[in-house]
């Protein structure tokens, strides 16, 4: 890992230092949990799309499995949060395989359509299945119990969520230099230069996306536990969407991007409420304007701009 | 038994043509620039919205109608000289994301001038339904159906007997190619989006009288015409045409024997299994990969 990047990682986790104690309320406070909670969830998409060139239109079906799995075992079941999580995260995991093996034999944009079906039919049996899940309008989650102690309170919530945060950077950053992640460049480089070197382009693909499908999953888990509450909007497209759209305006391929994206995003609805009735509007037209100006993303091109690269 | 199953079969051929519309739309853009233009569902909500809005100003419905395929038809060529063109060459995911930018600005505006309420068309030759075998079909059915038709033929007169239309699928087979034989290729991304913003909202109108229309139809019409396009193997016109007359089919069948509340997924659960089983869609052909 070169200089530049550890860094990166120092100023990171000195601004979660620090943030708690310069938030001037718990709105603020709820506001960079979320801006956390969805940063973890672009690090993981970013390996995805910016490393390996596959496109995912339904990890919020990924989610919303976790979320959901953290609200149904617990309250019908009466599992173990933890226990609850992680097989959320296995079950995510599973599906997130039988899915991509078929599918990553081919190229082009049939993983997008795969997962947007995928996500599609997940949000669909969330909205029917309201004796288990309370259908559209949501049900309540358990608490989350970490070693006897009840999470309950925001203060806790933002350290747990710094630490995924602090963690998941420092493991991305790691991955992106490992040959794991040189791999993975070289399949995105050329996937048939990559095959003439060795590399099990299948194989890496796979494992990609399981792995950004089980953040996805684990982190939905989280934001329902931390929210006491989950919908099926959680799982619906435009949060996919919106997941995708954190990727590419912070940056492709870029570990700080997907930072940046992240909290650009979940910030941008509470700034555009101002515009009362044009929010979408302003939003559609935000994005047309980065990407036609930006097409590599904010953080690739300012620091091409600024020419001191990561 | 037949009466329900010819009353399901219709119901599904009518919105399939709308889908097969919209997958038509679909495919000449992929052809023309490897773009999927997730904005197409709203260029059918435009159509519907806008054929609405005219009647209800008073103006006769053939203006009305013309308006609201003209207007989109503009939108389109907009979306494509400001947000496409300026990119060319960009990754698919970028592409992708303007086009998701267009489809939330164009919702969005008509969500702020037409309001958010569901709005409904006059059929354009009455209401009394015509009875086949005891099951009945509505007279707008034949509408959507018999245009449907005569614009399948129309694009099929177009690309395999003019030169413009030779010159488009000469672009999709090899956009350099194509260059080097004076095949002015951004002539063709400019037709290619004006004429599928044209076929959406062809479909938007002609399919309103029936499922009635509002600012927000156009996402769920928009990714059925997608899987549509996919299910007849992405690319392919006539493979278009027939993805969307069995994705309408079989949601109507899967509506009415199985369950109304999961028809939605139908064409998902759909194309997971094609995409598992026959990757290249029913019609598509077999392409190889050069390096």
């Amino acid at each position: 890992m070169n200089r530049n990047a550890y860094f990166g990682l120092f100023i990171v986790v000195g601004i979660l230092l620090v943030l708690p104690f310069v938030v001037p309320n718990s709105f603020y406070l709820d506001l960079v949990i979320r801006m956390a909670i969805n940063a973890v969830i672009v690090l993981g998409l970013n390996l995805l799309i910016g490393f390996a060139g596959q496109i995912s239109l339904g990890h919020a079906g990924f989610l919303g499995i976790g979320a959901y799995a953290s609200a149904v075992l617990p309250t019908h079941f009466g599992w173990h949060p933890v226990l609850a999580l992680a097989a959320g995260a296995a079950a995510t995991g599973l599906l997130a395989a039988i899915v991509a093996r078929p599918i990553f034999k081919l190229k082009g944009h049939y993983l997008a359509m795969a997962t947007l079906g995928l996500g599609i039919i997940l949000n669909i049996a969330l909205r029917n299945e309201a004796a288990w899940t309370g259908g559209p309008d949501g049900m309540p989650v358990p608490a989350m119990a970490l070693f006897g102690y009840e999470l309950n309170n925001d203060k806790q919530w933002y350290w747990v969520i710094a630490l995924l945060l602090s963690v998941s950077v420092w493991a991305s950053l790691n991955l992106i230099d490992s040959p794991f992640g040189r791999a993975l460049r070289a399949l995105h480089g050329s996937e048939v230069a990559s095959q003439v070197v060795g590399v099990d382009v299948v194989r890496y693909k796979v494992a990609i996306f399981v792995m950004s499908a089980v953040f996805a999953s684990v982190m939905g888990s989280v934001t329902a536990h931390y929210v006491g509450f989950v919908t099926p909007n959680l799982a619906d497209f435009f949060h996919s969407i919106e997941l995708v759209t954190m990727v590419v305006i912070g940056g492709m391929a870029s570990v700080y991007g997907s930072l940046v994206g992240a909290v650009l995003l979940t910030a941008l609805p509470q700034a555009l409420a101002t515009f009362e009735g044009w929010e979408t509007v302003a939003f559609g037209s935000i994005l047309m304007a980065c990407m036609v100006f930006m097409p590599k993303g904010l953080v690739p091109t300012l620091a091409a701009k600024f020419g001191k690269g990561q | 038994m037949l009466p329900q199953f010819l009353q399901f079969l219709f119901s599904g051929v009518t919105v399939g043509a709308t889908y097969a519309l919209a997958a038509l739309g679909f495919t000449l853009i992929y052809n023309a620039s490897n773009v999927i233009n997730f904005a197409q569902g709203e260029f059918i909500m435009l159509g519907g919205m806008l054929a609405v809005y005219f009647t209800q100003a008073g103006l006769p419905l053939p203006v009305s109608l013309i308006l609201a395929i003209v207007i989109p038809a503009v939108v389109g060529v907009l979306v494509e000289k400001l947000a496409i063109e300026p990119v060319k060459g960009a990754e698919t995911v970028t592409l992708i994301i303007i086009t998701i930018g267009a489809s939330l600005f164009i919702r969005g505006l008509i969500q702020v001038w037409l309001g958010k309420a569901t709005h409904s068309l006059p059929s354009f030759s009455g209401d009394a339904p015509i009875e086949i075998l005891g099951a009945t079909l509505l007279p707008q059915s034949l509408w959507v159906l018999g245009v449907t038709a005569l614009v399948v033929v129309a694009l099929w007169y177009f690309f395999s007997r003019t030169l413009q239309g030779k010159a488009m699928l000469a672009t999709s087979f090899n956009r350099l190619a194509a260059e080097l034989v004076g095949i002015n290729t951004s002539w063709v991304l400019f037709m290619s989006f004006a004429m599928s913003a044209a076929l959406g909202a062809l479909g938007g109108i002609l399919v309103t009288p029936i499922t009635l229309t509002s600012y927000d139809v156009g996402i769920m019409l928009g990714l059925k015409g997608f899987v549509a396009a996919v299910v007849g193997g992405l690319g392919s016109g006539l493979g278009a045409v027939l993805g969307g007359l069995l994705v309408g089919v079989l949601e109507a069948m899967g509506a009415g024997y199985i369950s109304s509340s999961y028809k939605d997924a139908i064409p998902f659960v759909l194309i997971l299994l094609i995409l598992f089983f026959k990757p290249r869609g029913l019609f598509g052909g077999k392409s190889t990969d050069r390096v």
